[in-house]
């Protein structure tokens, strides 16, 4: 909360700089259903911290946080600071029409638009944490075991329900064989011959989604996993090959537990491959020889990036966290949600008198006092770090 | 009917320039230029130039960022210092036209135009490797082998839209910030201000390289076609109905905006202060640039006490600083044009007219003029009033001041004139506003070292000097991780056990290991 001091040029030598932190007023943060309390929590502590009243509109498909968001939270908050409101996506639209000062929009590209669209009415600044599909390169100098484990657990932890999982792979053919049994073993491993009876493996959100999921499996074809089971809303963890750039499974985020394989010639490939689509959320590569993830990440450009890992620096709250293009704008976490949820106000504190020396800038303009001017101006003590 | 471009291609690369000083500009740019302002022209005939549409030019700067020529700090470097050259090498250009569009005295035009420009590219090029440096950031115990930085990369293509009040300033700071962030970038500038607009047409874009680089023509019709484009970032400068308008067409491309707007810049006066050391900052700061400035103080909050002293002590800055008669002063600028001239004429006719008041719509001249007795119903007090008027409303009370203040919009700048520091300390507690500045008027704006920019109905995003390298930036979280140590990630798969987590969660803490941030 701190105010930020600034370093001053000549011209405003004897001036007290600094920047102030304000809250913005009234916050709407609207979260999503697949990590209810986290992306619920998480920007409300910023909006709290930086001295906002917050409106919560939790999502109403993830019903039984909604209802604790709704009926215990409140308990533990001035409820003449926070109010939470339920609803449909109607109600969300209604509730969208009015001004707040700020807007923190947790979902789907689509929706995003929206929200951006009913903020700029009222100008009212966003952040938005959105979506897309998240490419993940592996490279032939690695282990497939080792990559296998990791990869397998990022995509099915939360039944692939994450904004940030890794959303299909992209790996030469011979890769791609060593993989396949690599990943049987890490899915056998995790959740057991049959992942159905294992209590580590979730399940998908609503019919509605799991419909969506089903129809994927007809992509490519199943090299692991596959089964479905409506009657409650179970979908084996699966792998799929043979797809190709078109199928449905290539152009929509999966957000579920189905791994594309998509073979490609060479780095250069899947770099380009990456580069022709809109900007992820997040971006993985997994290599022995860090030359090569190195060069993923400088020739590719998302919200994050992970080289030989899923997504465990969303904990490291040092970095902060959010999407470019249509992954999303703004960012959070830590600091960063604090300064998010802040209006950084510039300040400038001058001496009541000391006319004398305000002279210099006044009418009748001199060509003298114009050079003076420009010097002091161009005076170097600000260099900023 | 696409807004015709320049840029194609034509005038001089900075990097063939021999190092003489820049001959009079190709009649090739100058022909595309004028065909594009659709005047007609008799020239030496030229071979006729290919017309770019705009998809063109867009789909050239996006294929030159895709192969990556801005990336590197020695492109950047190279096209500040065409700035730097663009600046120092066509200043009196500049600075005829600045008195052309807005009769703005070469003083002016040099502190608030030529000189911030060149502050801000020659804070750029001494920072530009620092700023553009992979940020590392603290780890926790589960992240402690890993590499873990914030890495600043450009957005892709950068639309820039200016106004025509600091033609130069609010076009060429902006394009500093994106062109030191990588980016490549397309200009509009305002039609409005048309000398200046031919200039940035014409001759700047012989100072960088035009792969990276266009100029955008055109009136509010080619603006509005213009959005509809994807840009990866737009950067405005304008009215706030207009920021609505562009944040609208942003959010079809989910595009990240900075919007600098304007409002209503209140300023308080306290009793404790002199009158005529306050009246000298109001005059200079409200009749700079005629008023046409998005934080010159807009009203005055004072006493009626303190009113009576305020009325002579402005009439002595006026006098002082414009002469008796200020229509010949040549320290005075004009009005941008017909359409503002008599919006502000009208405003004229509010409460009473103190000091001032005089108008000639020949030259578009309004006086300093001082109104008092004025409502808050009335126009001058309703829309934000950019011209050399200033009303004087009386209140009975600093609180009363503050009460008006934040029933109002959020302004872009709010100031305080007091010798007693702690009302100054009560305005900014109870207020709020993208700038602030005790006793002075909108000098918090030549510190690079301050984020510029507005909140609520004034704007959001910011910039000036880093802030703009930040604001033009995707600041890309990156953490690497060794590929072997592969049994320590053993913790955390399935199948899980209560042990593993709390040994995970353990090493998830933020407690457990340096870094606390700030």
């Amino acid at each position: 909360m701190k105010d930020e001091p600034a370093s001053t040029n000549l011209l405003t030598k004897l001036d007290c700089a600094f920047t102030l932190k304000e809250p913005f007023g009234l916050v709407l943060i609207i979260s999503p259903w697949n990590y209810p309390v986290n992306l619920t929590l998480v920007p409300l502590v910023g909006a709290i911290a930086a001295g906002n009243c917050v409106i919560l509109k939790p999502s109403e498909k993830s019903k039984g946080t909604e209802k604790v968001l709704a009926e215990v939270l409140p308990q533990y908050l001035d409820q003449s600071c926070f109010a939470v409101v339920v609803g449909g996506s109607q109600e969300t639209q209604k509730l969208l029409e009015h001004k707040f000062d700020y807007i923190f929009f947790t979902g789907s590209p689509h929706v995003g638009k929206i929200v951006m669209t009913a903020a700029a009415k009222h100008l009212t600044p966003i952040t938005l944490e959105l979506g897309g599909k998240n490419p993940c390169y592996v490279d032939d100098n690695c282990d497939p075991q080792t990559v296998a484990n990791r990869l397998a657990w990022f995509r099915y932890f939360n039944t692939g329900q994450t904004c940030v999982a890794p959303d299909y792979v992209l790996c030469s053919p011979d890769m791609q064989e060593r993989l396949l049994p690599a990943l049987q073993n890490a899915i056998t491993r995790f959740y057991g011959d049959d992942p159905q009876n294992s209590p580590n493996l979730g399940r998908v959100i609503n019919q509605k989604h799991f419909k969506r999921l089903q129809e994927l499996l007809n992509c490519g074809r199943v090299a692991i996993g596959g089964q479905s089971d409506e009657s409650n809303l179970y979908i084996a963890p699966t792998v799929l090959v043979d797809v190709q750039e078109t199928d449905k499974v290539m152009q929509e985020e999966i957000f579920g537990p189905i791994l594309p394989l998509m073979t490609v010639k060479s780095l250069d490939e899947a770099i380009n491959f990456i580069n022709h689509r809109e900007k992820p959320l997040a971006l993985y590569a997994f290599s022995n020889n860090s030359q090569v993830v190195n060069q993923v990440l400088d020739q590719t450009s998302s919200g994050n990036f992970r080289g030989n890992d899923g997504f465990l620096y969303a904990t490291l709250l040092s970095l902060p966290f959010g999407g470019v293009g249509k992954s999303g704008m703004g960012r959070y976490h830590g600091k960063f949600s604090f300064d998010t949820f802040s209006n950084h106000r510039a300040c400038l504190i001058s001496p009541s008198g000391l006319e004398k020396l305000n002279e210099i800038r006044y009418p009748p303009y001199s060509s003298q006092a114009q050079k003076l001017l420009r010097w002091a101006m161009s005076s170097h003590s600000c260099t900023l770090q | 009917m696409l807004s015709h471009v320049t840029g194609g291609g034509w005038g001089l690369h900075p990097m063939q320039r021999t190092g003489a000083s820049a001959a009079p500009y190709p009649a090739k740019a100058s022909r595309a230029a004028r065909v594009c302002l659709g005047q007609k022209t008799s020239l030496p005939s030229q071979p006729p130039g290919r017309m770019d549409t705009f998809e063109d030019t867009a789909r050239r700067l996006r294929e030159a960022f895709s192969s990556g020529r801005t990336q590197p700090a020695a492109f950047r470097v190279a096209q500040l210092e065409g700035l730097s050259r663009f600046l120092q090498e066509n200043r009196q250009l500049l600075q005829d036209a600045l008195a052309q569009d807005l009769h703005k005295s070469a003083f002016e035009s040099e502190i608030s135009e030529i000189t911030i420009s060149q502050g801000e590219v020659d804070l750029a090029l001494r920072n530009l490797r620092a700023w553009m440096k992979d940020q590392k950031v603290p780890k926790n115990l589960a992240t402690q082998l890993d590499s873990a930085f914030i890495r600043k990369e450009p957005f892709g293509l950068v639309l820039i839209i200016a106004p025509w009040n600091y033609p130069l300033n609010l076009t060429l700071v902006p394009l500093v910030g994106a062109i030191a962030a990588g980016n490549c970038v397309v200009l509009k500038p305002s039609e409005i201000s048309k000398s200046i607009e031919k200039i940035l047409a014409e001759v700047l874009p012989r100072y960088l390289d035009q792969s990276c680089f266009a100029v955008a023509l055109g009136g509010p019709e080619e603006t509005a076609r213009l959005l509809e484009h994807r840009f990866d970032y737009i950067f405005f400068t304008g009215s706030p109905h207009v920021g609505k308008i562009v944040m609208t067409a942003a959010a079809k491309h989910l595009t990240p905006v900075t919007l600098e707007l304007g409002g209503k810049n209140p300023c308080y006066v306290d009793d404790n202060c002199d009158p005529q050391t306050v009246a000298n900052r109001l005059a200079w700061f409200r009749y700079f640039n005629t008023g046409q400035t998005c934080v010159a103080p807009d009203y005055v909050l004072c006493s009626p006490d303190m009113q009576e002293r305020l009325l002579p002590a402005l009439q002595n800055a006026i006098t002082r600083f414009y002469g008796d008669d200020p229509q010949n002063s040549p320290n005075l600028g004009r009005i941008i044009n017909q359409k503002h001239f008599k919006r502000l004429q009208e405003l004229l006719n509010c409460g009473r007219v103190a000091i001032g008041g005089q108008s000639d719509e020949s030259n578009l001249y309004i006086a300093p003029t001082v109104l008092v007795d004025v409502q808050e119903t009335d126009k001058v007090m309703q829309e934000e009033i950019f011209g050399p008027i200033l009303p004087l409303m009386t209140v009975r009370s600093l609180d009363e001041a503050i009460n008006f203040i934040n029933h109002r919009e959020k302004p872009l700048a709010l100031y305080a004139f007091s010798n007693n520091s702690q009302v100054i300390k009560q305005v900014l507690a109870r207020t709020s506003s993208g700038g602030f500045c005790g006793n002075d008027g909108f000098m918090h704006m030549t510190l690079a070292s301050l984020p510029f920019g507005g909140v609520g109905a004034s704007g959001m995003g910011s910039y000036h000097g880093k802030f703009s390298f930040d604001t033009f930036s995707h600041h890309r979280a990156c953490l690497l991780r060794s590929p072997g140590m592969e049994k320590i990630n053993e913790l955390r798969y399935p199948p899980y056990s209560s042990r593993n987590l709390r040994v995970l969660l353990m090493a998830m803490e933020e407690r457990s290991c340096s870094c606390t941030l700030l």
